[in-house]
């Protein structure tokens, strides 16, 4: 699949499907624009390859190829949408009529987009995507994985290591006349280990990944130090005690843990929550929604990074959106349709899980700058309380702010000191309030690994966080123990 | 035609070298609109299609899959599989299932409705109508998130390189609606549904956008309560979520990865006698409903749990060869190979009334909403954030949200204090009221 990195999208739809930039611009033009204030065309093209190596040998492999194309046409609030999976001139006239049939059920509201430009960034060249990688090289690579996980503890009893590499080839044509291509390479190395002694079970998972290049995971050995992590994970959660029930003081460890961010206050700046005043931080623009110490950023431009993008799905460059600053709440993410309803300027926010979606506005690497406080000092501050390192998924209920974020490592906190590990637990907050409570930020500002994936709406997309140590007061902490 | 398709597929990874191949095919068509605030928000037509192949060479195997049918890239797909195939580890258990199991006639389970389709105005006016009662039931509401009206026309057939093929069509219609209601600053979303095989089963809009509208109204003036330890009454929705983690623990691929808290406890006692599980695969027009799994063997109804007792664990070919016992016929395909669904999952009911159990309860908690991810599926940890409803002396007090339950799987269906007689199959899992002795409510 070298083709796929070497070429560029133009060509390469072109040469493999006959459709060529104006072919695009033909059935944009005959079909959409003049009827509609916005339309584009979205084409796809994924391959998708998984390697899963189990009981030490290699269980899983599989391959996948998956292409379409969207056609979308928007008037006022409505969307017109149509996808198809055979890209063809005649199935996109086709999805082009769909679409546009209901922009021809309502008046356009003369609000016509802005078109998108600025240049493409170039976050994730590489010169051999995972994709292309001799096969041997990354079979040799879970081997490693494997070995290096049984050979952390005795008790580790079960090891699952999986390789899953993509390449996604796009092409979005938008009415503006603005076409723009990307390819993207996107990979992930996991490790789940099982622990038993004296018939208890425990799981531990680490992992980690990006847009980079399989060499990514043998720098510094950052293979092994997944494969331990999980290990020690797992033997760690053998001696968890139950975790504390009630509201307390939450230290969060940096890195993952930034979930917070992406749950809490995240996606309640979408735009399309705020456009439509369902999200319970509409209309609290330029309002105090955290402690000073509190920054919050959106930045889909760092470079290699699992949620950055050279353009967003609409074809609009990434960019980098403060959305809280010292407490204020300055800004939303955005795509074109909420940005246009709103006023307001497409942030590059505008992402699709596949062409089987319409856009929506979505986040990308979602972090807290780093503060001022020793992450030491921090734990030393808290006389009770509960020290967070790594975390299993989040959700969020938009409309009432509540969240939550599942704890995987956590441990408690005694007099300034970290104790015993706990349980997993679930902590839940209130997105407006939980950051106003955030009164210490530590140095140690971390991105993730490179593991997470966000949902909305059935669509899934890579997207990042990243933390420094922090302590929240006040947060209510699920666990059994009253 | 598209038999066909499939064999000729597995044709050819034979002559590639492939000992041994099967597949299956996925086609379908979508038409979905959203309705919001009485406009017409978004509709979205879809048509697809999907191939997916498992190759063996020998005792390895190797899976692919493509949208693209073109004779072209089907064959690139044929060999790129194959080839993978090789590079896999041999391994004793692999193998497509004895061709003796597969089905031979497919039941006609009444799966696809054979009414003409209608027009896309009639589709926006159901949707329409779902949400414009919803926005009328009551003055809070004053905002919404929008009605959906979907329907969904799928085609399936399964084949191997021995040469059987079967297929079957199914159809799918629903509506759903979230409105947004808000008083004193305070602001609340809910949701109801209703979906079903048959465009006639779909509940009547109206009746959908009310129930939702009720289903929001009580949420407003939520409170959080003090952290204590209660009687916990789950409602049929958030019920049926922990039917959806029994079976998860007891599917195979979980089971040989030692990585489920059903682990070796098949024919002990895992919940109160007053529990029974069943999967029932053969519903006439049930939306789990399916005559044969991903690979090509005859559905059944299967009990899992049996008055408290475990049956039967969910399994496909391959993770029932690993653990030395018979496929339960669950394979499903996904993505990325064969792996294990459940198809009708069900809790069969009990005698007591829902208002029966909540009033049978002194103080606790009445669960309508769970948020998050927090159950551990080796140990049976469970942590979630809820939603719901106070219980003060036997009756529905006031709301409660930010608050969390918490205590484990296997404990809590020990603790099973009653069962409603409210089993309605709404969806393809789905339990009735559920009432557990103890579990920590964490909050203030």
């Amino acid at each position: 699949m070298t083709e796929l990195a070497r070429t560029r999208p133009e060509s390469f739809f072109a040469d493999r499907f006959n459709v060529t930039r104006s072919l695009l611009e033909r059935v944009l033009g005959s079909n959409l624009i003049g009827r509609a204030d916005d339309a584009d065309i979205y084409l796809e093209y994924r391959v998708n390859e998984e390697l899963q190596l189990e009981e030490g040998t290699v269980k899983k492999a599989s391959r996948h190829v998956s292409q379409g194309a969207g056609v979308r046409a928007l008037s006022g609030t409505r969307t017109g949408y149509a996808h198809t999976d055979d890209i063809s001139l005649q199935n996109l006239e086709e999805a082009a009529r769909q679409a546009r049939a209901i922009a021809d059920r309502a008046s356009t509201s003369g609000v016509v987009a802005v078109p998108s430009r600025g240049r493409p960034h170039d976050l994730y060249a590489l010169a051999e995507p995972p994709l292309a990688t001799d096969l041997a090289r990354k079979l040799d690579l879970l081997r490693k994985v494997d070995g290096a996980a049984r050979a952390a503890d005795p008790r580790v009893t079960q090891v699952i290591v999986s390789l899953t590499s993509e390449e996604v080839v796009t092409l979005i044509a938008t009415a503006s006349g603005w076409t723009v291509g990307d390819v993207r390479p996107l990979t992930r190395l996991n490790v789940t280990a099982i622990a038993e002694e004296r018939g208890k079970r425990e799981i531990g998972a680490h992992g980690g990944g990006g847009r980079v290049a399989l060499d990514f995971f043998l720098e510094d050995e950052r293979w092994r130090r997944f494969a331990r992590e999980a290990a020690r994970q797992a033997v760690l959660k053998l001696r968890a005690v139950d975790a504390p029930a009630g509201t307390m003081t939450v230290v969060l460890g940096p890195g993952w843990p930034g979930i917070l961010l992406h749950e809490a206050v995240g996606h309640g700046l979408e735009g399309d929550f705020n456009r439509k005043g369902t999200s319970a931080f509409a209309g609290r623009m330029g309002q105090k929604v955290a402690s000073e110490l509190v920054t919050v950023i959106d930045d889909g431009t760092i470079p290699n990074r699992r949620g950055s993008l050279n353009v967003d799905d609409e074809g609009t460059p990434t960019g980098r959106t403060v959305l809280i600053e010292k407490g204020i709440l300055v800004g939303y993410m955005q795509d074109r349709l909420n940005a246009r309803l709103m006023g307001m300027a497409a942030t590059g926010n505008g992402r699709r899980e596949s062409y089987a979606y319409p856009p929506m506005p979505r986040m990308t690497n979602t972090f807290m700058p780093a503060g001022e406080d020793d992450p030491e000092d921090i734990i030393k501050s808290v006389r009770r309380g509960l020290y967070a390192v790594s975390f299993g998924g989040g959700q969020v209920d938009i409309t009432n702010g509540k969240f939550v974020f599942s704890a995987s490592e956590a441990y408690l906190v005694e007099d300034g000191r970290v104790t015993s590990p706990v349980k997993g637990a679930t902590l839940i907050g209130n997105g407006p309030e939980a950051l106003t409570r955030v009164v210490r930020v530590g140095r140690d500002l971390k991105l993730d690994e490179g593991v997470g994936t966000c949902g909305k709406e059935g669509q899934s997309v890579p997207v990042g966080v990243g933390l420094p140590t922090i302590r929240i007061d006040d947060l209510t902490v699920g666990g059994t123990a009253v | 035609m598209n038999e066909d398709l499939l064999v000729g597929v597995l044709t050819r990874a034979v002559a590639k070298g492939a000992t041994a191949a099967d597949g299956y095919l996925i086609e379908e068509s979508a038409f979905s609109a959203v309705v919001r605030l009485g406009d017409l928000e978004t509709v979205t037509h879809a048509r697809d299609a999907r191939l997916s192949l498992r190759v063996f060479a020998g005792r390895a195997s190797a899976a692919a899959s493509t949208s693209d049918l073109s004779r072209e890239s089907l064959e690139r797909v044929v060999d790129e599989a194959t080839s993978l195939a090789k590079v896999t580890a041999e391994d004793p258990h692999a193998g497509l299932p004895d061709p003796q199991d597969l089905i031979r006639g497919v039941p006609d389970l009444d799966l696809a409705d054979a009414s003409p389709d209608e027009t896309p105005e009639a589709k926006i006016d159901v949707a329409r109508r779902c949400e414009a009662a919803a926005l009328e039931s009551d003055p809070c509401i004053t905002n919404s998130e929008g009605a959906e009206y979907y329907d969904r026309r799928a085609r399936y057939v399964y084949a191997t390189s021995h040469g059987f093929a079967r297929g079957y069509a199914t159809t799918t219609f629903g509506i759903s609606v979230s409105p947004v209601a808000a008083r004193n600053g305070e602001m609340q979303r809910d949701s109801w549904y209703s979906t079903a095989r048959k465009r006639a089963r779909v509940e009547d809009p109206v009746a959908v956008g009310r129930t939702a509208a009720a289903r929001v109204v009580r949420r407003l003036g939520a409170r959080k309560v003090k952290t204590v330890e209660v009687p916990v009454v789950f409602d049929p929705e958030t019920a049926a979520s922990l039917l959806r983690s029994i079976a998860g623990a007891a599917s195979g691929p979980s089971l040989y990865r030692r990585a489920s808290f059903l682990l070796d406890r098949l024919g002990t006692k895992v919940a109160a006698p007053a529990v029974t599980i069943v999967d029932d695969a053969l519903i006439p027009a049930g939306l789990g409903s399916r005559p044969f799994d991903g690979e090509g063997l005859p559905t059944a109804r299967t009990v899992l749990v049996r008055e408290g007792v475990l049956e039967s664990y969910l399994l496909d070919t391959y993770s029932a060869r690993k653990l030395g016992m018979a496929s339960t016929h669950h394979a499903t395909r996904d993505g990325s190979g064969v792996s294990v669904s459940t198809s009708n999952l069900m809790l069969l009911p009990g005698r007591a009334t829902p208002a029966e159990l909540i009033g049978s309860v002194r103080r606790g908690l009445y669960v309508t909403e769970l948020i998050g991810f927090g159950v551990n599926s080796v140990t049976g940890d469970y942590s979630r954030g809820a939603v719901g409803l106070w219980i003060e002396n036997g009756e529905l007090a006031y709301p409660v949200e930010e608050i969390t339950v918490a205590g484990n799987l296997l404990e809590m269906f020990q603790a099973v204090d009653g069962v409603g007689a409210d089993l309605v199959l709404r969806e393809r899992t789905a339990s009735p009221t559920l009432m557990i002795g103890r579990m920590v409510v964490a909050g203030n």
